[in-house]
């Protein structure tokens, strides 16, 4: 049985969204107009005052805001509240030196939380459920934000944030957890060491996890649910939008409900600006029709997807999102190829390597290099050299068919990967650009 | 009748063999016999040890990915020809050796030792043993 948060918002019928979007997207542009001068002459400089936007129809007249305004803006030109009138900030690290820092009214938590809760419940969670947040607590995002939302549903919360994955287990065990929230690869590390201490998935009490904060592929979702026997759900959300919650996935599992009663979603040609239509692939933009203290407009956040409105079977009306290839930050340009690290994740899972893997790109003698380091395992290993060259070969030919380029495949031996607790750092590109 | 040969994963890069080493050193494995077979950026080293189980547990804990393989210990005679006798045998029964090195001392001065991997150890066994030459097994090994 589907289970709602808010089933009338979350089911409301499109007319219903669409009115809420016109109504509060009006008023958001008078609200950033007002106390938000940066934005503000954005728009003057667009020739634009708030008349001009009078429904959703009219977003795409609106200046775009990126990374490169978040840190000319830092830390406060895109705060439009009162700091009195602010609770919180949480904070992310940018790719490229400032950090950024997002403000929080009460109101704007209590919205961010309700989006946690909402995904918690199409997750399967109730108030009989124990949810362990895995997730960092303190300045990321996913830690308060998955917190908030368990308290919302009225879950028994485990707030054991990231790390010490010794007393991760022994919580999820003496407290019988039933949803765990963490990141994707530190659930596939949770599982790999309950697996290493014999434990079954039918003795893991976990029945869901929630899973977000970086792109992983299909093929390690099925992993992750095979090991710990549960059903692994994607949650998305960016930390200048709120944190995890912007979306989320139902039952349904193929892309994630996007909360349009608080974000209006777009997909651009990330080169032109230009709004694609539906189904297009391209860049996410979002705009933020709720926030009070730091409400972004047509926000693009450099990940790649597309967006649907194919009937949801889980009874949800809102705009599902794909399952983003990764972040145009993550994505690598080698030897003019683009290359996703996921790309490279879903061929290791598919001849039976582990998630375990780093990518490691160099320049030699100005031709660029791919190293795909992958951690042998039990499984894979035998002791015919013959064998297990071949088995490293077929891997080659897959990265080549996948990727359209020659890769190495260097075998390294277990646990010589660095294991995160957090997010997974999987690049490592020594090339001097 | 088989030996039980353990088959370790090392990464080809200064220090993994001595690490391997010091392990089972320190755990007081003996080694009977070893063969290294490398590639350019991983090998794997097969070893005949005096206790399997104390060595698998070593290695296991020290971290390093290893399997078990049957493999054949045939007692060959050290003089002209010996090899050559085993090696007739098994091509008569049509077995393929995927790889052999040699063991580290012997009983008797008279007798060497080789390790055999083959396709089909049940049919190279049965062969060799018809035409009187001897296998030793795991207690054997210990036992030298």
């Amino acid at each position: 049985m589907e289970r709602y948060y808010q089933p009338e918002i979350e089911c409301a019928s499109r007319e219903q969204i669409r009115t809420w979007q016109d109504e509060r997207l009006v008023r958001q542009v008078r609200h950033v107009w007002e106390h938000m001068p940066y934005y503000r002459k954005k728009m003057e400089a667009a020739g634009l005052t708030p008349n001009d936007i009078k429904g959703a129809d009219d977003l795409y007249k609106l200046p775009f805001l990126s990374k490169a305004d978040l840190r000319e803006a830092y830390p406060y030109g895109l705060l439009a509240k009162p700091l009195k009138d602010c609770v919180r900030i949480q904070s992310t690290s940018g790719t490229t030196g400032k950090r950024v820092v997002a403000f929080y009214t009460q109101h704007d938590i209590d919205l961010w939380e309700d989006c946690c809760a909402r995904a918690i419940m199409a997750a399967g969670g109730t108030d009989e459920d124990v949810c362990q947040v895995s997730y960092g607590y303190g300045l990321f995002t996913g830690g308060p934000g998955l917190n908030g939302g368990s308290h919302k549903v009225g879950c028994l919360t485990i707030p054991t944030s990231s790390g010490n994955t010794e007393r991760q287990i022994m919580f999820i065990r003496d407290l019988q957890a039933t949803i765990l929230c963490c990141t994707p690869s530190y659930a596939a590390y949770l599982g790999e060491t309950m697996k290493e201490m014999g434990l079954t998935p039918d003795q893991i009490p976990l029945k869901a996890g929630i899973f977000g904060a970086e792109a992983w592929s299909e093929e390690m979702r099925q992993d992750i649910q095979n090991t710990l026997g549960i059903k692994a759900y994607d949650i998305y959300g960016l930390t200048e939008l709120s944190g995890p919650g912007v979306s989320f996935e139902c039952s349904a599992q193929s892309g994630m409900h996007i909360n349009e009663d608080h974000f209006i979603a777009e997909i651009i040609d990330p080169d032109t600006g230009e709004v694609l239509p539906e189904g297009s692939q391209g860049e996410l933009v979002f705009t933020s029709i709720t926030k009070e203290a730091f409400p972004l407009l047509r926000y693009r956040t450099r990940d790649i997807c597309t967006l649907t409105r194919e009937p949801c079977p889980c009874g949800r009306t809102h705009v599902k999102m794909v399952k983003p290839k990764g972040r145009t930050d993550d994505m690598l340009i080698i030897r003019g190829v683009n290359v996703f690290p996921s790309q490279i994740e879903t061929v290791l899972l598919n001849h039976g390597y582990p998630a375990n893997y780093q990518i490691v790109v160099d320049r030699v003698k100005s031709t660029d290099t791919l190293d795909v380091q992958v951690e042998m395992t039990p499984e894979m290993f035998t002791d015919n050299l013959g064998e297990v060259s071949r088995r490293q070969a077929e891997l080659v030919d897959g990265l080549r068919s996948m990727l359209g380029l020659a890769a190495k495949v260097t075998l390294v031996a277990p646990k010589s990967i660095v294991r995160s607790e957090g997010k997974a750092v999987r690049v490592i590109d020594r090339r001097k650009l | 009748m088989s030996l039980k040969q353990i088959s370790v994963f090392l990464e080809n890069k200064p220090g993994t063999l001595h690490a391997m080493t010091t392990a089972l050193a320190q755990n007081g494995v003996d080694m009977r016999a070893l063969s290294l077979a490398e590639t350019k950026d991983f090998g794997i080293v097969r070893l005949i040890v005096d206790n399997v189980y104390a060595a698998t547990t070593v290695l296991k804990d020290a971290g390093f990915i290893h399997s078990l393989t049957p493999v054949l210990g045939v007692m060959i005679p050290d003089e002209p020809g010996g090899l050559n006798q085993v090696l007739q045998v098994l091509d008569g029964a049509a077995v393929n050796v995927e790889y052999m090195y040699a063991f580290l001392g012997g009983a008797d001065a008279d007798h060497a030792y080789m390790i055999f991997r083959v396709q089909d150890g049940e049919k190279a066994a049965a062969a060799l043993t018809a035409h009187g030459i001897r296998l030793v097994d795991q207690d054997e090994v210990a036992g030298l």
